[in-house]
């Protein structure tokens, strides 16, 4: 199965990111970016299924391609804030990590404003 | 999977570190100092092209 590569790929990393991070650590830096670029590239095939799928059940469920689109705007910024944010923080740099993070939350919020925008005009209108 | 550029990065840093074991033993720092940012910038140029193509891949499949 392709997670026992997986987590093979971790744990070979794992170990040699600790042998070169006595001597250089800013390889080991480098190594454990690559592993999760990796990991992730190797995922891509099976979410793009998954997507196909939801995307499939959306249009039959005639739900607005609007908010489809969206929710999948979100899923990928926050994911890649994750990952800039661990990888910062990896190299010790926690400070610059927060920041990474406030302004993917920022960047979610923004994007997300149609819907909320649906949501008050909805109570809006069901108010008296 | 390209599971061949974590174990190219394990082994140049590893070279690295000898090289430079090697040259500051013999006395020269700048030589050493010097194989040290030829290999960080090696290994950036592999680091570099990876990190791009996942930047493409989201941003094509979560239409950002």
């Amino acid at each position: 199965m392709d997670i026992m590569q997986i987590v093979a790929l971790g744990i070979i990393t794992a170990i040699l990111s600790t042998i070169l991070k006595e001597y250089r650590p800013e390889f080991a830096l480098k190594l454990s970016i690559v592993a999760g670029l990796v990991i992730f590239i190797s995922l891509l095939g099976r979410f793009n299924q998954i997507l196909e799928v939801l995307k499939g059940y959306a249009v039959k469920a005639k739900i607005d391609i609007l908010y489809f689109s969206t929710i999948l705007k979100v899923i990928g910024i926050a994911y890649i804030t994750e990952f800039g944010a661990q990888i910062c923080r990896d190299a010790g740099e926690g400070s610059i990590a927060s920041k990474i993070e406030f302004a993917g939350k920022v960047l979610i919020m923004a994007i997300a404003v149609p819907i909320y925008a649906a949501l008050f005009d909805i109570i809006l209108k069901i108010m008296p | 999977m390209d599971v061949n550029l974590i174990f190219k990065i394990a082994a140049i840093g590893i070279v690295i570190a000898v090289l430079n074991n090697v040259l500051i033993r013999s006395g020269r720092e700048e030589m050493a100092m010097m194989t040290t940012l030829t290999g960080i910038v090696v290994v950036l140029m592999m680091v570099i092209s990876l990190i791009s193509r996942l930047f493409d891949t989201v941003r094509t499949m979560f239409q950002l």
